[in-house]
This record gives C-alpha cells, sequence and structure tokens, in this order.
C-alpha cells in the first residue's frame, strides 16, 4: 500500500493513479497509515499546491439580494477552490445558496463583494434539467455548442456525434429531446457541456430528478468522461452519498447565509460505489454534521 | 470489462426506458384517422342543411328565402362562370399582399417592443388596444386618407392583422423558459445569436397562433374593406356581395357567402397543421393522438 503525501494531482487520477489502489488524499492525515480510509477533514487552509495552481477560487465571496431590511445574505464570505482536475462537491441544506454560489461561478450573476478566479478558463454549467432546446434533436443541441467561429458545418456535425457517442447516445442524435427518457436527456446535457470544450464543469443537482438506478449508471458515466480528461468539477447536490461517491472533496455548506462550515477529503478507494463501505461511512458522518447544522434552525 | 458491463447497462437501460416502440405500422390506421377527422365535420354541415331547410319549409319569410338546393345551384352555376374564379383572385391577391405586410409590419414591432422596455411600456397596450378595435370602423378613416382603392383596404388589413401578430410573437419572447434562457447564456449566446439560436425558436408557437389569429382577423378586414370600398375596374369578393344586396339576390349572396366562409376555414387549415406540426416536433402533444 502506498500512501502519498499531500494532494491528489489530476496526473495522479489517470491510469497510472489505479496502481495505487487504496490512495488516500487527505493532507491533514497522510503519512498515518493506521487512518487510511478513514474520511478526516481538510484543514481550514489550503495545502500549498492547490494554492499555486487552482481551476476555480473564490474569495470572501457574498452575495446580498435585494436593498435595505428587506435584503438577503445569501451567501457570507465564502472561500473555497478547486484543483484542476478535482471532482469537488458541494453540499448543504435548503438556502445554503449552492445554485447562488454556481451562478456567481458561472458568471451569470456578479458577486456583491469578493472575488472569484477562473483563471480565464472555460466555465459551462449543467442544470437538473437538461435544458435542451426541444425544437432541435439531440445532435443539433450539441451542435448549437460547438458553434465556434471557423468550424465547418460538416466537422461540428461529426463533432456532435462523436460527443454522444461519448454518453453512449450514439444512434440517437437524430432524436428530439422529448422522444428520450429523463436519463438519456440528461446525458445529452452532459454530451452539450463536453462540446464547450471547458475545463470547469460547474453541476446543479444534475441527477436530482433521475430515479435512483439510472442516477448509479450516471455516477459511472461521469466519473468515466471526468477521468478521460482534465475536468474541474464543483457538483452541488442534496443527496449525502452522492456527493460521497463522486467527490475527492465534499464541503458542507451553512444555511441562511451559507458559508463554509466544514470540509471533507474523501480517500479514493476504487472502485468506487455507491453501496461501498467508505462511502456510507463518510455519507453518515456528514448527515449528522447537516443535522446538526440544520438543528441550529429549529430554534 | 467493469465498463463493458456499465456500456451495456446503459444501453440497456435506454432500451427499456423507451418502450417496445410504436406500434406496428398498420395500414388501416391513416384511412381510420382521417375517417374520424371527417365525419363529425360532414355531421355538421348537414345539421345547418337541415336547420336551413327547416326555416324555408315554415314559410318565414318565403318570398326572398331560398333552400340549399337553389343556393348550390345557383354557386354551381357561377363556378361554371369565369367572373367568380376573377373576383377571388383580386380578393385573394389582396389578401396576400396585405397578410404579407402585416407580417413583416407585425413581426418587426413585435421584436422592436419585445426587445426595448421603454417602447413595450408605450405601445403595448397600444397594441392590445388595436386588436379589439372592430377592423370596419377603420374603412372611413382609410378612405379618407388613401380615398378609394387598393391602398385603403390594404391599410384596413394590415391594422387588422398586425396587431395579432406582434402580440403573439411579444408573448413568445415573453415566455421563452428561464432555464433555457440560463443554458444559452452559459452556452456563450449572446446579443443577435441569442435571439437567432434561442429566443425566436422558443417563440415560434406562440408566433404561430399570432399568425392564425392575424389571418382571421386580415380575412374580416378584406371582407368588411372590400364591401364598402368600391374599386372601379376591380371587382371582388365583397363587391359581388354588394351587387347581389342591391338586386335582393339571396341566392347569389348566399353563394358568395360561402365561398368567403370556405377559403377562410381552408387558409385556417393551414396555420392549424403548421401549428400542430410545431407542437408534434416539441413533444407538446399527447402522442397518443
Amino acid at each position: 500500500m502506498s500512501i502519498l503525501n499531500g494532494r491528489l494531482t489530476p496526473q495522479d487520477r489517470s491510469p497510472g493513479a489505479a496502481a495505487f489502489p487504496n490512495l488516500t488524499v487527505v493532507p491533514d492525515q497522510a503519512g498515518v497509515p493506521g487512518q487510511a480510509g478513514v474520511p478526516g477533514q481538510a484543514g481550514a487552509s489550503d495545502s500549498v499546491a492547490q494554492q499555486d495552481r487552482a481551476a476555480v477560487r473564490l474569495t470572501k465571496v457574498s452575495k446580498v439580494y435585494g436593498h435595505g431590511r428587506g435584503a438577503l445574505l445569501a451567501l457570507d464570505e465564502v472561500s473555497l477552490s478547486v484543483a484542476p482536475g478535482e471532482f469537488v462537491c458541494l453540499i448543504g441544506a435548503s438556502g445554503c445558496g449552492k445554485s447562488t454560489l454556481l451562478s456567481l461561478v458561472a458568471g451569470l450573476d456578479s458577486p456583491t463583494s469578493g472575488q472569484i478566479d477562473t483563471s480565464g478558463q472555460r466555465v459551462t454549467l449543467m442544470f437538473q434539467e437538461p435544458a435542451l432546446f426541444p425544437w432541435l434533436t439531440a445532435a443539433r443541441n450539441v451542435e448549437l455548442a460547438l458553434r465556434a467561429p471557423g468550424v465547418s458545418k460538416a466537422a461540428r456535425r461529426a463533432r456532435a456525434l462523436e460527443l454522444l457517442e461519448v454518453v453512449h447516445l450514439g444512434g440517437f442524435g437524430g432524436k428530439r429531446p422529448h422522444e428520450l427518457s429523463g436519463g438519456m436527456r440528461q446525458r445529452v446535457a452532459m454530451a452539450r457541456a463536453l462540446a464547450q470544450d471547458a475545463d470547469v464543469l460547474l453541476m446543479d443537482e444534475p441527477f436530482g430528478a433521475l430515479d435512483a438506478m439510472t442516477r448509479d449508471l450516471l455516477h459511472d458515466e461521469l466519473e468515466r468522461i471526468c477521468a478521460e480528461r482534465t475536468l474541474s468539477v464543483l457538483f452541488v447536490t442534496h443527496n449525502v452519498r452522492e456527493a460521497a461517491r463522486l467527490g475527492d472533496r465534499v464541503i458542507v455548506l451553512s444555511s441562511r447565509p451559507g458559508r463554509v462550515i466544514e470540509e471533507y477529503a474523501v480517500p479514493r478507494n476504487e472502485p468506487r460505489r455507491i453501496d461501498s463501505f467508505d462511502v456510507a461511512e463518510l455519507a453518515s458522518t456528514i448527515t449528522d454534521r447537516l443535522r446538526l447544522e440544520m438543528s441550529r434552525h429549529g430554534d | 470489462m467493469a465498463t463493458d458491463l456499465q456500456s451495456a447497462a446503459i444501453t440497456g437501460l435506454d432500451k427499456l426506458e423507451l418502450g417496445p416502440g410504436g406500434p406496428a405500422a398498420d395500414p388501416g390506421r391513416l384511412a381510420r384517422r382521417a375517417w374520424a377527422a371527417f365525419w363529425p365535420k360532414v355531421l355538421a354541415i348537414a345539421l345547418v342543411l337541415a336547420i336551413w331547410q327547416l326555416v324555408v319549409l315554415s314559410g318565414w319569410k318565403h318570398y326572398v328565402i331560398k333552400g340549399p338546393g337553389p343556393v348550390f345551384a345557383d354557386l354551381w352555376g357561377q363556378m361554371q362562370h369565369l367572373q367568380l374564379w376573377q373576383i377571388i383572385e383580386v380578393t385573394m391577391r389582396t389578401a396576400a399582399l396585405g397578410y404579407a405586410l402585416a407580417l413583416v409590419i407585425g413581426s418587426v414591432a413585435g421584436v422592436l417592443v419585445a426587445r426595448i422596455p421603454p417602447l413595450r411600456a408605450a405601445v403595448g397596450s397600444i397594441i392590445t388596444g388595436l386588436q379589439t378595435m372592430p377592423s370596419i370602423a377603420w374603412v372611413p378613416f382609410a378612405i379618407i386618407i388613401f380615398g378609394e382603392n387598393e391602398s385603403a383596404i390594404l391599410f384596413v388589413v394590415i391594422l387588422g392583422a398586425a396587431p395579432s401578430i406582434a402580440n403573439g410573437l411579444i408573448t413568445g419572447v415573453d415566455y421563452t423558459p428561464p432555464l433555457l434562457l440560463r443554458a444559452g447564456k452559459t452556452m456563450g449566446l449572446r446579443g443577435f445569436a441569442l435571439y437567432r439560436y434561442l429566443i425566436l425558436p422558443a417563440s415560434l408557437p406562440a408566433y404561430v397562433a399570432g399568425m392564425k389569429q392575424g389571418w382571421a382577423f386580415a380575412w374580416r378586414s378584406l371582407m368588411a374593406g372590400e364591401l364598402v370600398v368600391q374599386i372601379i375596374g376591380q371587382f371582388s369578393i365583397g363587391q359581388q356581395l354588394s351587387v347581389d344586396q342591391q338586386n335582393l339576390d339571396f341566392a347569389g349572396a348566399s353563394a358568395v357567402i360561402i365561398v368567403i366562409l370556405v377559403i377562410g376555414i381552408v387558409v385556417d387549415t393551414v396555420f392549424t397543421k403548421a401549428d400542430l406540426t410545431i407542437r408534434r416536433r416539441r413533444g407538446l402533444l399527447d402522442t397518443a393522438f
């Protein structure tokens, strides 16, 4: 068994990393063999490596909606970062401003104070609903995202079909969204997101509306797709197990206002499954923490 | 191997979720559907004719009112003559020109009003107000401005149809789902591209509904205009009707009214067809139909 000292870099995650099946990437506990595999808390300060090259960095980001007495503080000095190739899950009860946070990172909205640095990388956003254009076929939906200047129509078409192939929808390019199942539509949306050739993928509860069986399969799909390219992912979810299943790191937010209250590094025991012991254990730790936070609002 | 199983599972689940596919091609199905659409219309026409015949049999105003038999004989007779086809041509040409102009003016106005908030505040309610205006009321006004010529009729037609078309487009733009707008913006659609690839296609169903309503208003306005505006040397459907009125020709007038009705319905069917096609493509139609 080999324990690396420090954070797992994206290079480590590609095929080479498979050589270390029980790789643990908890900085605080690195070098403590007995603790390997036990979810731990990452310290408040990020590792130096991460400081240097983050794909996304939020520094004391606050967002206030409205003015005066009716003003609502949605996010309160949230600081977090996503390393290149890292998969970070954001979890929190209702009102933690998760979706607000993603909108800010996607540039659809601007923060009231603080800085968001995506270091000029391309960012794309996926929603809970596929948000496909119903008047276009699956292939055309993907093509529309490829509308870069100087690319011929034929090349775009070919690339769109290629991307549909990646999400196992090779034969469905000619179908319109309403002719596909929910899981298939979400995969078309994923192909569309990939078409934007983004470095950072923001996902707002993308599997929230799907049944459990489909969701499990899509977890595997997403993991495979992210492993094939250096995608940095910020993944928002209500589902603790999903966060523990997918994330390299899970960040817990408080509610009203949203603040970072806890951070869990996830040991990468491959292959991870939604029903693995490690995932279940981490999930219950996170759930306890979330319940504690929710109880604060119960008084 | 795990990935092979995984992709097989996904493909399998897709197949299961899409179901066994549509019912097998059934040659009798089309005929049955055509019949199902056909017989209620035949029944409706038969009912109208029966009531009409009953009125004739009752002897009410028997000195003018004629039954369906003589009226259709008159219509058949007119169809043998070139004149009926000529007046239909004149009227349809005006209708096409007027509607095309209304389409351009309504669409431009619609985009501008939808796009520029102050313009919406200023003009939005006026457009709705124009829609409620009876088109016949514009006729004297049009004659004052243009005199008794085709321009006056076109003016009335445009005023009748353009507001509906503009309103349809504005509604479509307003009802563009915010989620799609967010998706479009994350995909980098901005300015003109946002309109070209997202907002206008998303507005299409409401736009077509506006065009359909616009046609109904245009046709109505055209008939009102033609009844009043007498253009020398251009004999139209409306003028024919007005001549029949002066001659107290019940059969002739009824025949013309049937022509007006049929043209109106036929064109409306085209719009309905377009509307259904769009909705079917977008999955807004119950597929069991």
